[in-house]
C-alpha cells in the first residue's frame, strides 16, 4: 500500500470540500481520481501533498503519516500550471528539484537525459516565455518528474495538449508505471482512464460515489446485454432466444446482423452462444460493458449522493 | 532551513541579474548627482551679458552703480519712456527704473526682454542695495562706519534644559540629517515591499505557486522572499553608497586642486573641474564649507546612527513587507492591489509627513508617539536620532521602548500576513473583501 487516505474530511467557510473519502492505492498503479468540476478532487489532491489541511482523517504514504519529508517523494501537476517565465529550463529545473531534495548536480543530469529524449536539449539555457507552449508543456512535465517521485499526481495533465505532445507524454507515464512509479490520474477524459488507468475513485458533490478496479466497475454496471453478430435466418435466431434472452435492437449490414440482446434470467454469454450456434451462423459475440464515460455521465447525473456501490472495500 | 536558503538565492539571483537592476544600481547615483549639477547650473550659468539702462527719478543719486564683467550699467539722466524706446530697437537687454520713492518704499523695477539669470537679479539687487543703504545714511546723517557696528544680525540659540543639568542645543541641522536616513527607510520599504507583493502576485499569476508550496511550507515562501528582496536592496544601497563616495571623493579632489592648484586629478574629471570653476567665480559659492571643522558632516554620531538605521530600516522593511506579501496573496493581479495597499502605505506616507514636522519640533507629543508606535517608528525615531541618545538626547526607555515594539509587532504581523497568504495563494477569481481578509485569518489554523 503506497498512499492511504482515510475518512478525509474538509471544509470551507461553511461549504463541505470533502467528506468522509478513503481511498487506497497500490504501488506502481495507475489510478484515475475522477469526479465532475467542483467534486472535491482538487481539494483532496492538495490535502495529499498538504498544501491544505483537513478538518479530519489521516494521509498515510508507505505506511507513515505523511510529513514535508515524506512529500518529497511525490511530483504534482497541477490543472492550472505555470513556470517562472523570467528564468531559464536549467535555473527552474535546477532550483524546483532544489526543492524537493535533489541536489544541483544530480539535477543538470537528469535534466539533460530527459531534455536530450524530448529534443529540447539546444534549448536549455533560454528563458520560458521563449519558449512554444507545446515546449513549455514538455518542461512542466520534465520538472513534476525530475526528482523521480514515487507518487505521481497529475490533475488533467492532457488539458491543452495537442495529440502528438499528448502521445508523448502517455508514453512517459507509462514508462514511469513500468519502472514502478504510483500514478494518481485525475481527469474527466474518461476515453483515457479506460486506456491507462487500472482503479479508479469517482467523487461527486464531495463524496466519494465509486470505486474499484475499471474491470470490475464496468461489469458492476453491465445491463446484461451482448452484441451478437451473424449470418442467417432473424426469425430463427430469435426462436432460439428462448425465454433466457430477448432482442433490443438489430441492424443489417448486407448479409450480417448485429443484435443486441439482453439477458432476461441472468444466464451468460456461455449460455447464449450455446442457444444461438445451432441456429445461425455466428460471427462474433460480445458482452456490452458501459463505457466509464456512460457510468460517469449516469453517477453524476444521478441525484442521489450516497454511495451506490463499493467494490473496492 | 536550506530550503529558505534556495528560496533566497533564487529571489535574490533573479532580480540581481536583470538589466533594470544593473542599469539603476549604476545610474542611479549619477542620474542624482547629475539632477544636482544641472539644478546648480541652470541657476548659475550666465552666458548673456546683460546691458541695463539705468532710470533714476533722483538722477544722479545713483551715480556711482557699479556693474562686473556680466553686468554693464548704461547710467544716465533718461526718462522711463525715453529708455523704454531705446531699450525696444536696440541690443539693451534690461530697463533697471529707479523709482523717487525708492529710498522708503524698498523696491525698484526690472523690465527685461529674456528673463535673467538669478544671479544676476541678485547682483543687481545688491548693486543697489548698497546704494539705497549709502542715500539712507546721508539723510540721517550716519556715517558707514557707525552703521557697521550697529548693524545687528541677531540668532537666538534654542538650548534644552535636561534633567541631570546639561545643556543641548536644539540642532536643526542634525533632525535634517536623521530626516535624510528616515527618508531612505521610507523608500525603501516603498521600493521593497512593493517587489515582495510584485513577486508574490507573479507566482500566483504563474500558477507556479502550488507546486512551490507542496515542497515547502507557504511561510518558508514568503520568509524567502521577503529576505531575498532585502538582500537586493542591501547590495543596491551599498554599491550606491560606494558610487556616491567615489563621486563625492572626486568632487572634493576638484575643489582641492582648484583652491590650491594642487594637480591631483586625472582628465576624466575634466568635466567636473570646469563646473567647480564656475563655481569659484562666482561669490555665492563657498567651497571652504565642506571643510569646517564644525560641519554637520563631523558633528553627527555616525556608529549610532548606523546602527540605529540598520535596526528601524530592517524592522520597518520586514514589518512593511510582511504586509505587502499578505496584499500580493489576496489578489489576482497588480491591477487590484489599490483597495488593500491604501491602508498599508497610509501610515508610511503619514510617518513621512509626521517627519518633516518633526525636524523643528523634536521632542513634542506628535515626535514622541509616532516614534513609538511601530508603524510609523522606523521613520519618524529615525528623525529624531540624530541629536543622540541619552543625556540630552532621546531618553533610553523611549528609545528603547520604540525598538521592542517594533519586534514584538513585526512578529505579530509576520503571523498574521502569513495566515493570509497561505489562504491567498489558493485562492483564484473573486476578488475578496477586507471581510473575507479576516475570515481567512480564522480560517487557517
Amino acid at each position: 500500500m503506497l498512499l492511504k487516505v482515510e475518512n478525509i474530511s474538509k471544509s470551507f467557510s461553511g461549504h463541505q470540500a470533502l467528506k468522509d473519502v478513503s481511498i487506497e492505492i497500490n504501488q506502481g498503479e495507475v489510478f484515475g481520481l475522477l469526479g465532475p468540476n467542483g467534486a472535491g478532487k482538487t481539494t483532496l489532491i492538495r490535502i495529499i501533498n498538504q498544501i491544505i489541511k483537513q478538518d479530519s482523517g489521516s494521509v498515510f504514504l508507505n505506511g507513515n503519516p505523511i510529513s514535508k519529508k515524506e512529500i518529497e517523494k511525490i511530483g504534482y501537476l497541477p490543472e492550472e500550471r505555470g513556470l517562472y517565465k523570467k528564468m531559464t529550463i536549467l535555473d527552474q529545473s535546477v532550483y524546483l528539484a532544489g526543492l524537493k531534495g535533489v541536489s544541483k548536480k544530480e539535477a543538470k543530469i537528469r535534466l539533460k537525459a530527459w531534455l536530450e529524449k524530448f529534443e529540447l536539449m539546444p534549448w536549455v539555457n533560454k528563458k520560458v516565455e521563449d519558449l512554444s507552449k507545446g515546449m513549455q508543456q514538455k518542461i512542466q512535465f520534465i520538472v513534476t518528474v525530475l526528482h523521480e517521485p514515487k507518487l505521481l499526481i497529475l490533475d488533467e495533465p492532457f488539458s491543452g495538449f495537442d495529440p502528438v505532445n499528448t502521445n508523448l507524454i502517455k508514453q512517459e507515464i507509462l514508462n514511469l508505471k513500468q519502472n514502478g512509479t504510483t500514478i494518481i490520474f485525475s481527469t474527466h477524459n474518461m476515453a483515457s482512464v479506460e486506456e491507462i488507468c487500472e482503479k479508479i475513485a469517482l467523487i461527486n458533490k464531495s463524496e466519494k460515489i465509486l470505486s474499484g478496479s475499471v474491470e470490475d466497475v464496468r461489469k458492476s454496471y453491465s445491463k446484461n446485454e451482448f452484441t451478437v453478430g451473424f449470418e442467417g435466418n432473424l426469425i430463427a435466431f430469435t426462436n432460439s432466444l428462448w425465454t433466457n434472452f430477448e432482442l433490443v435492437d438489430k441492424q443489417q449490414k448486407g448479409n450480417l446482423t448485429i443484435a443486441r440482446v439482453k439477458s432476461v434470467n441472468g444466464s451468460n454469454l456461455n449460455k447464449l452462444a450455446e442457444s444461438i450456434i445451432p441456429s445461425v451462423k455466428l460471427r462474433f459475440l460480445e458482452e456490452k460493458l458501459p463505457s466509464m464515460h456512460d457510468i460517469f455521465v449516469q453517477e453524476v447525473s444521478e441525484k442521489k449522493t450516497q454511495p451506490k456501490t463499493d467494490l473496492y472495500e | 532551513m536550506n530550503k529558505i536558503w534556495l528560496i533566497i538565492q533564487r529571489e535574490y539571483t533573479t532580480r540581481v541579474k536583470k538589466k533594470s537592476f544593473l542599469l539603476l544600481t549604476i545610474l542611479g547615483p549619477m542620474l542624482m548627482a547629475g539632477l544636482f549639477v544641472f539644478i546648480a547650473w541652470l541657476g548659475m550659468e550666465e552666458t548673456e551679458t546683460q546691458n541695463i539702462i539705468v532710470v533714476d527719478d533722483q538722477y544722479p543719486a545713483f551715480k556711482t552703480i557699479k556693474g562686473d564683467k556680466n553686468l554693464n550699467f548704461e547710467y544716465g539722466n533718461f526718462t522711463l519712456e525715453e529708455a523704454k524706446q531705446m531699450f525696444t530697437s536696440s541690443n539693451y537687454t534690461a530697463v533697471l527704473y529707479l523709482p523717487e520713492n525708492i529710498t522708503y518704499a524698498n523696491t525698484a523695477i526690472l523690465y527685461f526682454k529674456k528673463q535673467p539669470s538669478l544671479f544676476s537679479v541678485k547682483n543687481i539687487e545688491n548693486s543697489v542695495e548698497k546704494i539705497v543703504e549709502d542715500l539712507k545714511l546721508d539723510l540721517f546723517k550716519i556715517d558707514r562706519k557707525t552703521f557697521d557696528k550697529v548693524n545687528t544680525n541677531f540668532h537666538l540659540n534654542a538650548v534644552k534644559f535636561s534633567e541631570s543639568g546639561n545643556e543641548k542645543e536644539i540642532d536643526l541641522e542634525k533632525n535634517a540629517v536623521g530626516f535624510v536616513f528616515g527618508l531612505f527607510i521610507y523608500m525603501f520599504i516603498f521600493l521593497y515591499g512593493v517587489q515582495v507583493m510584485r513577486g508574490v502576485i507573479e507566482e500566483k499569476t504563474n500558477r507556479i505557486v502550488e507546486v512551490i508550496v507542496c515542497s515547502v511550507r507557504p511561510f518558508q515562501l514568503m520568509l524567502g522572499k521577503i529576505i531575498g528582496v532585502a538582500m537586493v536592496g542591501f547590495t543596491q544601497f551599498i554599491i550606491w553608497i560606494i558610487l556616491t563616495l567615489a563621486l563625492y571623493t572626486i568632487a572634493f579632489q576638484v575643489v582641492m586642486a582648484t583652491q590650491y592648484g594642487v594637480d591631483t586629478i586625472g582628465p576624466s574629471s575634466q568635466i567636473s573641474a570646469d563646473l567647480i570653476g564656475q563655481m569659484q567665480n562666482n561669490p555665492g559659492f563657498d567651497s571652504k564649507m565642506l571643510l569646517q571643522q564644525d560641519n554637520i558632516i563631523n558633528r553627527i554620531n555616525f556608529p549610532l546612527m548606523l546602527s540605529m538605521f540598520a535596526f528601524y530600516f530592517l524592522g520597518g522593511y520586514l514589518l512593511y513587507s510582511a504586509m505587502f506579501a499578505a496584499i500580493g496573496s489576496a489578489v489576482d493581479s497588480e491591477t487590484d492591489v489599490q483597495q488593500f495597499m491604501l491602508p498599508v502605505t497610509l501610515p508610511l506616507i503619514a510617518a513621512y509627513i509626521i517627519s518633516i514636522f518633526v525636524i523643528q519640533n523634536p521632542d513634542g507629543p506628535a515626535a514622541f508617539w509616532f516614534s513609538i508606535i511601530p508603524f510609523t517608528s522606523p521613520i519618524v525615531m529615525m528623525t529624531r536620532l540624530a541629536v543622540g541618545i541619552g543625556d540630552g538626547g532621546i531618553p533610553f526607555w523611549e528609545v528603547g521602548l520604540s525598538m521592542s515594539l517594533l519586534i514584538v509587532t513585526f512578529f505579530i504581523i509576520v503571523w498574521l500576513a502569513s495566515k493570509i497568504y497561505n489562504v491567498g495563494i489558493l485562492m483564484y477569481g473573486k476578488k475578496p473583501s477586507f471581510k473575507e481578509l479576516l475570515k481567512w485569518l480564522k480560517q487557517a489554523e
